[in-house]
């Protein structure tokens, strides 16, 4: 099979992310939080200071480094969250159908008429700033495309004549679920999952931005950009390299889903081989 | 458990439900099939065969339900026993393969873990005993080096091989029934011999009794011992196989007998065309009054369009249902 260059380069960007994020602590320069120093305050790129210095002094390569800790905290653990509701609703409401249906397709309406990030704020305010906050928020708020997938794929998927040999063979409806509909309905929902996640990235970096994300001076991307709001002319590297942090992952996780649909995508199997 | 028949069905009623009204898509069925016997169920496509095994499994769903009728499996009723109940008996004591072996496999899980499944599910076997099983399951349907085989997904098999896997997942956890439903209709004529003659083999040893389902009279009384024809939701005729072929009884028996090619006749040689029975099976809403198959029975008189005729027991054994049968 030929690897195609949106799933090269999308899982090359987000393969990059997650590494400077598990390695932070080797590849950083200083410690993102302690080492200030107003002696170097605002310095601008340099060979001493790779991505310049803040306000304070922090050098703005080792925040960045761990910056993509809590972006990629937020993004994967609250995509799989609602990953795990999107399926676990989507799946039985399709598979029983009936009035069960009837209200996951209710709430899905809801989520979907709501703006997820109005949904998300809202959630914030109720439980305050920080991580935890922050994963349940955006945890429970994006499930309904998931949910939509997964509930059209059991729709379909239950005719199958396999999934009828199963409730022959004497399978329970939980197990004919896990066995025989999810598998075969986890490529899909593996694409929108990889996107989700480049929306949660984005999200983290808006609520944080707002204030409402991990709580400073620890750093993430959202929180530095936030901070460098008021030195944007005057520091423009505070806002510049926490952007491009951002930009770069969000669209290697866009290309990256990208391209699993496409090897995913059992039409487009079938006309490759 | 002995004294009684392994299952025994009387007087069931299948309900259609058209939304409107109910009607009965079967009814009056009854027979009983014996520990290890071979029972076979004949007749159009259309007529009641399927939803029969379907009922029989507790598997009739909406439009269609049980209306009436008993059905006894070692002799306690199982029609009206919970879901629970009836999905412990299903793929356990009463296992079913179906005609599409193409599509009653799980397309994304290797066929070892798929036999595994079974002795998960119905014997509480750990997975490594399980898979172990599956091993020998494969083995026991002839499929050549089974332990390489079990890795294998669905699609790398021919459509004969996935029958054998259908089979060894029906007779994993040694169920005292298997019902059989047009298992070789989708795979061509030397296959269909083959798959045929490992089932009955492989029931023969275990002592499983076969419940076979075909509109092929010829491939049912090869395999069955007792034969019952069934016609517009009615079993027509009921005898032993051998009969059934020397001297059919009713009119319907006799047109199907008629229709099969024989060795060596002319027909088989291509040279005459088979004969065949005029005329359609009416539908489930359009069933004629009194004896169903009047609209094509050449010897139809009044009483057989006005009323249905009741079954008359034969000497010979079996019964026939029509009031004019040889
Ligand atoms: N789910 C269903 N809904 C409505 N009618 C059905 C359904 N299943 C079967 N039938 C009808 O019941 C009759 C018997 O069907 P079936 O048992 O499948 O016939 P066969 O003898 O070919 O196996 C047919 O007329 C068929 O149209
Ligand atoms: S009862 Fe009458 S119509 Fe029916 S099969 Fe017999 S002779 Fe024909
Ligand atoms: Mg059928």
């Amino acid at each position: 099979m030929k690897l195609r260059a949106n799933l090269v380069i999308g899982g090359a960007l987000f393969g990059l992310a997650i590494i400077v994020g598990l390695l932070a602590p080797w590849l950083a320069h200083t410690d993102p939080v302690l080492d200030a120093n107003l002696m170097n305050a605002e310095e601008p790129p340099s060979w001493t200071w790779w991505f310049g210095t803040d306000g304070q002094g922090r050098d703005i390569y080792s925040r960045v480094l761990y910056g993509a800790r809590v972006s990629l905290t937020v993004g994967i653990v609250s995509q799989l969250i609602n990953s795990v509701i999107g399926v676990a609703l989507g799946l039985s409401a399709g598979y029983f159908g009936g009035w069960w249906d009837d209200v996951v397709n209710a709430l899905t309406n809801l989520m979907l008429a709501i703006p997820s990030l109005i949904f998300a704020l809202a959630i914030m305010a109720v439980l305050g700033p920080g991580l935890t906050s922050l994963l349940i928020a955006l945890g429970l708020t994006n499930w309904s495309f998931t949910c939509r997938l997964a509930r059209a794929s059991a729709l379909s998927l239950r005719n199958q004549g396999y999934v009828q040999a199963a409730t022959v063979l004497g399978y329970g409806d939980l197990r004919i679920m896990i066995t025989q509909l999810l598998p075969n309905m986890l490529g899909p929902i593996v694409v929108i999952g990889t996107l989700g996640m480049g929306s949660a990235v984005l999200s983290e970096a808006a609520l944080s931005f707002l204030g409402l994300g991990v709580r400073p001076p620890f750093p993430s991307w959202g929180s530095m950009l936030s901070e460098a709001r008021d030195q944007i002319t005057t520091a423009p590297w505070l806002s510049l390299f926490p952007g491009l942090a951002i930009f770069l992952t969000v669209l290697g996780l866009n290309l990256l889903g990208d391209g699993l649909r496409d090897i995913l995508d059992p039409q487009s199997r079938s006309r490759r081989t | 458990m002995t004294g009684f028949p392994l299952i025994e069905v009387e007087d069931l009623r299948i309900d259609l439900d058209d939304g409107s009204r109910r009607v009965a898509a079967a009814e009056g069925i009854s027979f009983s099939i014996s520990r290890g016997e071979t029972f076979g169920l004949v007749g159009e496509s259309g007529c009641g065969k399927s939803i029969t095994a379907l009922a029989l499994i507790g598997l009739l769903r909406s439009p269609l339900s049980i209306g009436g009728g008993v059905i006894r499996f070692e002799g306690r009723e199982i029609q009206n026993l919970s879901a629970a109940k009836q999905r412990e008996l299903r793929g356990n004591r009463i296992a079913m393969i179906f005609q599409e072996p193409m599509t009653a496999l799980n397309p994304v899980s290797p066929v070892g873990r798929q036999i595994a499944e079974m002795f998960v599910l119905h014997k509480g076997k750990s997975w490594r005993e399980a898979n172990q099983l599956a091993v020998e399951a494969l083995s026991s349907v002839r499929v050549p080096a089974p332990e390489r085989r079990v890795n294998d997904y669905p699609h790398q098999l021919s459509g004969g091989m996935r029958q054998r896997v259908m089979i060894a997942i029906a007779l994993a956890c040694g169920p005292d029934l298997l019902i059989a439903d047009e298992p070789t209709t989708a795979l061509d004529v030397t296959v269909q011999a083959e798959i045929i003659e490992l089932m009955r083999n492989l029931c023969a040893e275990r002592g499983t009794a076969i419940l076979m389902i075909s509109h092929d009279l010829g491939l049912v009384a090869n395999v069955c011992r007792r034969v019952a024809v069934m016609y517009a939701g009615r079993i027509v005729e009921e005898r032993g196989s051998a009969d059934i072929f020397r001297a059919p009884s009713h009119p319907y028996t006799q047109g199907l007998v008629a229709s099969l090619p024989r060795l060596g006749s002319r027909a088989a040689l291509g040279r005459t065309r088979l004969k065949e029975i005029a005329g359609v099976v009416p539908a489930i809403t359009a069933f004629p009054d009194g004896c169903r198959f009047n609209p094509r029975c050449a010897q139809a008189t009044d009483i057989c369009r006005a009323v249905a005729p009741q079954t008359d027991v034969l000497e010979a054994g079996g019964f026939v249902r029509c009031y004019h049968h040889a």
